[in-house]
C-alpha cells in the first residue's frame, strides 16, 4: 500500500485516496481544438515506464484533487502538488 | 507404557510440572508447556506423521520451524478444524486435537500408498501432461486425482472464532528477535525512536536458544532475558512475540500476524476477550531486517524417510523441549555448525555414532574438538548415499549406506551404519523472503554457498545472517550498527552505544558446497531410490532431470513444471538444491540459472486472520437514513441498495410481497403515498460562478434559472454517454442544492470535484457532500397537496405559489423544511428535505396528518413500478453506453459550434433535433433544453459518427402481449425459429408488472426503435427458456401529456 503525500494532510495511506490517471493531459479549448484533439484527450493515454505525474483524489481526506509523481515502474513517489501547482524537479544530488 | 521415552529428564525450556493431554490420529499422548505439537510426538516416539503429497510415502517430522514440509496435519476438529498446519509450530495446549493428512484408511496403512510403486505414472509435469491425453478421459479421472492429491480438509462450518487488526506506526521495525534483531531493536530504541520488535517464536533469541556459546561468560539466554528487560521498560518499544510478519509492501507497509490465542484451549468469543489472531498493519520509517537463516538439507536417496531429520531441528529439539530425536544418531555435514548437534544430542540421552562430513578440507577446530570430546567418529570426504527403512518403511530410518566422496562424485569405499536418527546440514540459506518482497536483489555468493541479500531498495538495513554472517559474534555487531543507522535515518541521534557481551570468536572451516548425491549405482534387484528435493510436493532429483531433459530449464519453467517450491512451505528447503542441480545438469552456475521471486505471504495466513472483523455486519459500513427505525417498526422488508438499507415494501399481515408491493403502487395513483429518499446524493453548491460551473457539467441552460425554481439536468461523461440525471434548485442568488441518484451519489460528487479544481479552478464556488445532512421524502398521487397543506405550519403551497418545478421553503411542527414540486412517479408530487436530525419528526407528521387521506408508505419495488410506468430512466438505463438522444432528450445543433462534423446524415442529425415531446424530463422542467455554442462535459463527442448515426438503440415501452412476465435483461428479437446467431435489435433495461395497467410492461433499448413502434417483437431470454411477444410502445405509459404533475 502506497504512502501518498497530500499537499494539505501530509503523507496518508493509499486507501485515502481515489486514482483517476494522467495529470499531464490537459482538456483541450473547446472552440479551437480539431476533433482529432479531442479524440485523443477523451481515449488516449500514454503509458509510460517510470515517473509519471498522476490525478489522485483526497477522497477520504481533504476531497482534493492533487498531482503526484511516482515512478509506475518502482512505486517510488517523486513528489506531490495541488491540482493547479508545479511538482519541483527532483533536486539531483551532487555526484561525490 | 512409559510416558515420553524420548524426553531427557532435565533440560529445555518446557515446564516439566505442567502436563497437557493432546490426541494425535485419536490416540492420547502427553506432553509438558512449552512443547510444540512436533517435540510432544517426537518426545512420545511418534515418528510417522504424515503420507506425502504425491506418492503416499510415510512422512515424519524433519524440521522444527516455519520451514517443516513434512509434518502437516489437520489441527483441531469441527468448525474450528485447519489443514496443512505444520505442527513444528503448533504449541501444545490442553486438549490439542491432531491426524494425519494424505491418507486413507490411516496413516500406518494407507491405500494409496501404490502411487509410491506407480510413480513411473507420475513424472514431473504429469498433471499438465494429462491435458494432452484423450479430452474425453479428462472428466472421468481428473476428480479422482484431486481426491488422492491435495492436503488437508477445509472447514465447512463457520469459524466460531475472533480476528482481529490494527494499525502500528514506527520508526524502526526490527523484523527477528535473535542476536542480531535484539542488538538492533536496543540501539535503536536508545535513540528514543518508536521501535517495534517481531519475532515468529514465543521466546526471543533466535539461534541463541539451541546454542551453547556464552554472552559476558555466562549462557547466551540470560543475555537474551536481560536484554529483553531493558527493552520492556521503555516505553518507546513494543515487542510482539508468536507473531510472524508475512507480507513486505510499497512504503514499508509490513504485514505481520499475531498468534493471540492458538496456544490456548479453544474458548467460545462471548468467553474470550482476546481475538484468536491479529493482523498488524505496520508502517515503519525503517525497517532492520533481521531474519537469521534457515538451514537445508542434502539430497540422497530415500532422503525422506523419518528419522532423518535437519541438525538444527534436532538440536532445537534437544535444547528447547529437551527431547531426543534418535538413540543411535548419524550425523551428515558439508559445515562445521552440524558439529554441535552432536554436544546437544549427547545432552539429551542420545549417542552418536559418526560424524559424515563431505568436505575435502575436514572441519574447523572447534568442530573437531566437539567430535572429540564425544568420542564421535569423523568421516570425511564421505556422504550418506541412502538411507534405508527397515522391513517396515513406516517405522523409519533403520541404516544408511555411506560412501567416500570426491569432487562431486561418489567413491568405492562404502560402509553402512545401522541409526534409527540422520542429521543433515548442507549449510544455511538466508530467510531473504521479506527482502525480496521489498524488491531487493539477490546475489549468489559461492563462498557461503547460499543467496545473500544484494542491494536494497527501500528504506531498510539488513544485520545478521540474513547477510551470510553466521557467527554470533558479527550478528550482535551487525545487528548494533543496524540499529543505529536505522534511527539515525529516521532522523533520531543515537544517545548512547549498547555495549557489546564478550563473545567468543570461533574459527570455522568454510562450507563445501555439496547439493545433490549421484545416484548410487550397481545393487542388485533394487531400483535407485528416490532422491527428494522439495518434500512437500514430492519432486524428486529425476524430475529435475526430466525437466531439464525436456527443455523446462529457466529457474521459472522448472518450478511451474515439476511444482518444485510451490508448496505451503515455498519451498524453503528445496529451492536453493532445485536449482543447483538445475544448474549442474546444465552446465550453468547458479548465478546463471537465478532464482525465483518471494511473493507474500511469508508463510500461510489464515483466512479468518486476513479477513480480521470485518465479516458479517462489519463487512462494510451500512448506511441508514433517519427513518431506518420507522421502517422496521411498520413491516418494511429491508434491501442493501449499494451500501443503503431502503425499505423495500411494507407487507400487511396477510399480504403476500407482492401483493404489498401492487397495492403500494396503486395507491400512489389513487390517493397518495410517501417514500423515504433519503438516499438520494444531496451537494450543496455556493458562490458566484454556479451558474456558469452548472451550465458547463449539464447539457442544458442554467444562466437564468430564477431564484426558488427547479430544474432537471443531465450529466454526461466527457466522451458523450450519459453520466446522471437529478435536478439542482437555486435555493438563493448563490446558493444551489443538487440531487444525484442514489448509486451516483459518490461518483456525481468526486466528477464535480475534479472539474472544479483542475479543469476550471478559476470559476468561484464550492461543492459539499450534504447527502448524510439531509433526509428527504417524496409525498406522490393526486391528494399529495392537500396532505401537505395540512402538514406545513403556516405556508401557502397552492399550485399558484408552488407551481410545477417549483421550490419553497416552509415549516413543519417548526422544523424547517425544502419543498420541492418534483415528480419521478408522473402524479402531483411533492419531495420534501429537512435536516436528518428532524426528518423522523417530519415523516411521522405526515403520516398523521395524512391519515385522514388514506396516507401509504410505499418502498422501492413500487417507486420502480411508477417510475417504469412514467418511462422515467434509471441505472437500468443509464449504463454508459446511452446517449441522450436516445432517450430523446435531445441535445443541441452543432451548427455553430465551431468543429466540422463529419459523417453525420440529415437524417441522423434530424434525429438528434428531435422534438423531446411527451419526455418525462422535458415536462419535468428540462427547459432551455437546446444549449447551442456553449461549452459543457461531453459536447466535443457527441457528433462523432458513432453517437448520432440512425442505427442507435433507442428508448421504447414494452408490453408483454401474452401476459406474461418479461424477464430482466432479456434480449429482443425480431421473430422467434430463426436459427442462430440471430440478430440482437436490442434489450430490456428495466421491467415490472404494472398493477395500474395491470400489464406486464418493461423499457427497452431498441435499435431504429421508433420504427418499430406498435410492432410485435419478442423478449428473448433463452437462459430461462422464456420467449414473451412484446408490442412495442412509446415509453412513456402513463399520461404521456404530463397533466397530472402540472395539476
Amino acid at each position: 500500500m502506497l504512502l501518498i503525500n497530500c499537499p494539505h494532510c501530509g503523507d496518508r495511506a493509499q486507501t485515502e485516496f481515489t486514482y483517476r490517471g494522467d495529470a499531464t493531459v490537459q482538456r483541450p479549448d473547446p472552440a479551437t481544438a480539431s476533433q482529432a484533439q479531442w479524440l485523443d484527450y477523451i481515449y488516449f493515454r500514454d503509458n509510460p515506464c517510470g515517473p509519471h505525474i498522476e490525478w489522485w483524489q483526497h477522497s477520504a481526506g481533504c476531497r482534493q484533487w492533487i498531482k503526484v509523481k511516482r515512478n509506475v515502474q518502482t512505486h517510488e513517489m517523486l513528489g506531490s502538488a495541488d491540482a493547479t501547482g508545479e511538482i519541483a524537479d527532483e533536486i539531483e544530488e551532487a555526484p561525490a | 507404557m512409559i510416558q515420553q521415552p524420548f524426553r531427557a529428564p532435565s533440560g529445555g525450556a518446557i515446564n516439566r510440572s505442567k502436563p497437557l493431554n493432546f490426541k494425535f490420529n485419536g490416540k492420547p499422548y502427553t506432553g509438558y508447556q512449552g512443547d510444540t505439537l512436533a517435540s510432544a510426538l517426537l518426545a512420545n516416539g511418534v515418528k510417522l506423521v504424515g503420507r506425502s503429497f504425491k506418492y503416499h510415502r510415510p512422512r515424519g517430522i524433519m524440521t522444527a520451524g516455519v520451514e517443516e514440509p513434512n509434518a502437516l496435519v489437520q489441527l483441531r476438529t469441527g468448525n474450528r478444524t485447519e489443514p496443512n498446519i505444520r505442527c513444528t509450530q503448533v504449541e501444545l495446549f490442553d486438549g490439542l486435537e491432531a491426524t494425519s493428512q494424505n491418507c486413507w484408511p490411516s496413516v500406518d496403512f494407507d491405500v494409496n500408498a501404490l502411487n509410491n510403486l506407480l510413480s513411473p505414472l507420475f513424472p514431473a509435469g504429469f498433471y499438465n501432461k494429462t491435458f494432452m491425453w484423450p479430452a474425453g478421459w479428462w472428466m472421468k479421472y481428473e476428480h479422482r486425482i484431486r481426491k488422492i492429491a491435495g492436503l488437508g480438509v477445509a472447514p465447512t462450518e463457520p469459524d466460531p472464532d475472533r480476528y482481529a487488526k490494527r494499525f502500528a506506526h514506527c520508526e524502526v521495525l526490527v523484523v527477528g528477535g535473535g542476536p542480531a534483531g535484539l542488538m538492533a531493536a536496543l540501539s535503536a530504541s536508545k535513540s528514543g525512536a518508536r521501535t517495534l520488535l517481531i519475532d515468529d517464536n514465543v521466546i526471543l533469541g533466535g539461534a541463541l536458544r539451541d546454542s551453547t556459546e556464552t554472552l559476558n561468560g555466562e549462557s547466551a539466554m540470560v543475555w537474551v532475558t536481560a536484554i529483553k528487560q531493558q527493552l520492556v521498560q521503555m516505553e518507546n518499544v513494543r515487542i510482539l512475540t508468536r507473531t510472524t510478519a508475512f507480507g513486505y509492501y510499497d512504503d514499508n507497509l509490513l504485514l505481520a500476524c499475531e498468534r493471540v490465542g492458538d496456544h490456548l484451549p479453544p474458548l467460545e468469543p462471548s468467553q474470550s476477550r482476546q481475538p484468536r489472531q491479529r493482523i498488524w498493519w505496520i508502517r515503519a520509517n525503517q525497517v532492520v531486517l533481521a531474519t537469521g537463516s534457515i538451514e537445508r538439507p542434502i539430497v540422497f536417496g530415500n532422503n525422506d524417510l523419518p528419522g532423518v531429520m535437519l541438525s538444527s531441528a534436532v538440536r532445537s529439539y534437544a535444547r528447547q523441549h529437551g527431547v531426543r530425536c534418535g538413540d543411535k544418531a548419524v550425523v551428515m555435514t558439508n559445515n562445521d555448525s552440524a558439529y554441535h548437534t552432536i554436544a546437544a544430542l549427547i545432552e539429551s540421552g542420545g549417542k552418536v555414532l559418526a560424524i559424515v562430513d563431505s568436505r575435502s578440507t575436514g572441519p574447523g577446530k572447534a568442530a573437531l574438538d566437539i567430535a572429540n570430546q564425544h568420542e564421535v567418529e569423523v568421516i570425511t570426504r564421505a556422504v550418506v548415499v541412502n538411507a534405508n527403512g527397515g522391513k517396515y518403511t513406516r517405522k523409519g530410518l533403520a541404516s544408511v549406506d555411506v560412501n567416500s566422496y570426491a569432487n562431486g562424485e561418489i567413491g568405492n569405499e562404502s560402509r553402512t551404519i545401522e541409526c534409527d536418527l540422520l542429521a543433515v546440514s548442507g549449510g544455511w540459506n538466508p530467510t531473504v523472503h521479506l527482502f525480496s518482497q521489498s524488491q531487493g536483489k539477490l546475489r549468489y555468493d559461492d563462498k557461503l554457498a547460499c543467496f545473500v541479500p544484494h542491494a536494497s531498495v527501500r528504506p531498510q538495513v539488513l544485520a545478521g545472517s540474513i547477510n551470510g554472517e553466521f557467527a554470533t559474534r558479527n550478528c550482535l555487531i551487525e545487528g548494533a550498527n543496524a540499529g543505529r543507522l536505522a534511527a539515525e535515518k529516521a532522523g533520531f541521534v543515537p544517545r548512547e552505544f549498547v555495549p557489546l557481551p564478550t563473545c567468543d570468536k570461533i574459527m570455522e572451516k568454510p562450507i563445501e558446497a555439496c547439493w545433490v548425491i549421484p545416484v548410487a549405482k550397481g545393487r542388485k534387484f533394487k531400483p535407485a531410490a528416490k532422491q527428494f528435493i522439495d518434500f512437500q510436493n514430492d519432486v524428486t532429483s529425476s524430475d529435475v532431470a526430466l525437466a531439464y531433459r525436456e527443455g523446462y530449464q529457466s529457474v521459472e519453467h522448472l518450478k511451474r513444471y515439476t511444482t518444485l517450491g510451490m508448496g505451503t512451505d515455498q519451498g524453503r528447503t528445496s529451492n536453493v538444491n532445485g536449482l543447483a542441480m538445475m544448474a549442474q545438469l546444465s552446465g550453468r552456475s547458479i548465478p546463471e540459472v537465478g532464482a525465483t521471486t518471494f511473493r507474500p505471504p511469508f508463510s500461510a495466513i489464515s483466512m479468518g486472520a486476513i479477513a480480521s472483523n470485518e465479516t458479517g455486519e462489519n463487512f462494510m459500513p451500512l448506511r441508514r437514513t433517519p427513518m431506518h427505525e420507522w421502517h422496521l417498526e411498520n413491516g418494511a422488508t429491508m434491501v442493501n441498495v449499494g451500501a443503503w438499507q431502503r425499505a423495500q415494501c411494507y407487507q400487511r399481515p396477510g399480504e403476500t410481497m407482492m401483493e404489498a408491493i401492487y397495492r403500494e403502487g396503486r395507491h400512489v395513483r389513487e390517493k397518495v403515498g410517501i417514500v423515504d429518499v433519503s438516499t438520494l446524493g444531496t451537494i450543496a453548491l455556493r458562490g458566484r460562478d454556479v451558474a456558469e460551473f452548472l451550465n458547463r457539467v449539464y447539457i442544458n441552460k442554467w444562466m437564468k434559472l430564477p431564484v426558488g425554481k427547479v430544474r432537471y439536468g443531465l450529466m454526461l461523461r466527457e466522451d458523450g454517454h450519459v453520466a446522471d440525471d437529478g435536478t439542482t434548485t437555486r435555493i438563493s442568488e448563490n446558493e444551489y442544492y443538487m440531487t444525484t441518484t442514489t448509486a451516483s451519489a459518490g461518483p456525481v460528487m468526486s466528477h464535480l470535484e475534479f472539474y472544479a479544481q483542475t479543469v476550471w479552478p478559476e470559476l468561484n464556488l464550492h461543492i459539499t457532500s450534504i447527502t448524510d445532512q439531509w433526509g428527504g421524502m417524496a409525498l406522490a398521487g393526486p391528494d399529495s397537496r392537500k396532505v401537505l397543506e395540512k402538514a406545513v405550519d403556516a405556508s401557502d403551497v397552492s399550485n399558484d405559489s408552488i407551481g410545477f418545478m417549483g421550490y419553497q421553503e416552509a415549516t413543519i411542527d417548526g422544523y424547517p423544511v425544502r419543498i420541492f414540486r418534483i415528480t419521478f412517479s408522473g402524479e402531483l408530487a411533492y419531495e420534501i428535505h429537512v435536516s436528518s436530525d428532524y426528518a423522523l419528526s417530519v415523516w411521522e407528521a405526515f403520516m398523521r396528518v395524512g391519515k385522514e387521506f388514506d396516507i401509504t408508505p410505499y418502498g422501492t419495488e413500487a417507486l420502480s413500478m411508477l417510475r417504469i410506468e412514467k418511462g422515467h430512466i434509471v441505472g437500468g438505463e443509464l449504463d454508459g453506453r446511452t446517449t441522450a438522444a436516445d432517450f430523446y432528450l435531445g441535445c443541441q445543433s452543432f451548427k455553430g459550434s465551431g468543429t466540422e462534423p463529419h459523417g453525420i446524415k440529415k437524417d441522423g442529425h434530424n434525429r438528434v433535433m428531435r422534438s423531446t415531446k411527451g419526455s418525462n424530463m422535458s415536462e419535468a422542467g428540462f427547459g432551455g433544453m437546446q444549449k447551442t455554442g456553449e461549452d459543457f462535459i461531453g459536447k466535443r463527442a457527441l457528433d462523432r459518427p458513432g453517437m448520432v448515426c440512425d442505427s442507435r438503440k433507442t428508448l421504447v415501452g414494452l408490453i408483454s402481449e401474452n401476459g406474461k412476465e418479461i424477464k430482466r435483461g432479456s434480449q429482443l428479437i425480431e421473430k422467434l425459429g430463426d436459427t442462430p446467431p440471430v440478430k440482437m435489435l436490442g434489450h430490456v433495461s428495466s421491467k415490472y408488472y404494472s398493477a395500474n395497467l395491470q400489464q406486464h410492461i418493461g423499457l427497452g433499448l431498441l435499435e431504429r426503435g421508433e420504427q418499430w413502434m406498435g410492432k410485435t417483437i419478442y423478449a428473448a431470454s433463452p437462459l430461462t427458456d422464456t420467449y414473451v411477444p412484446v408490442k412495442v410502445v412509446h415509453h412513456v405509459f402513463i399520461d404521456p401529456e404530463g397533466a397530472l404533475a402540472r395539476g
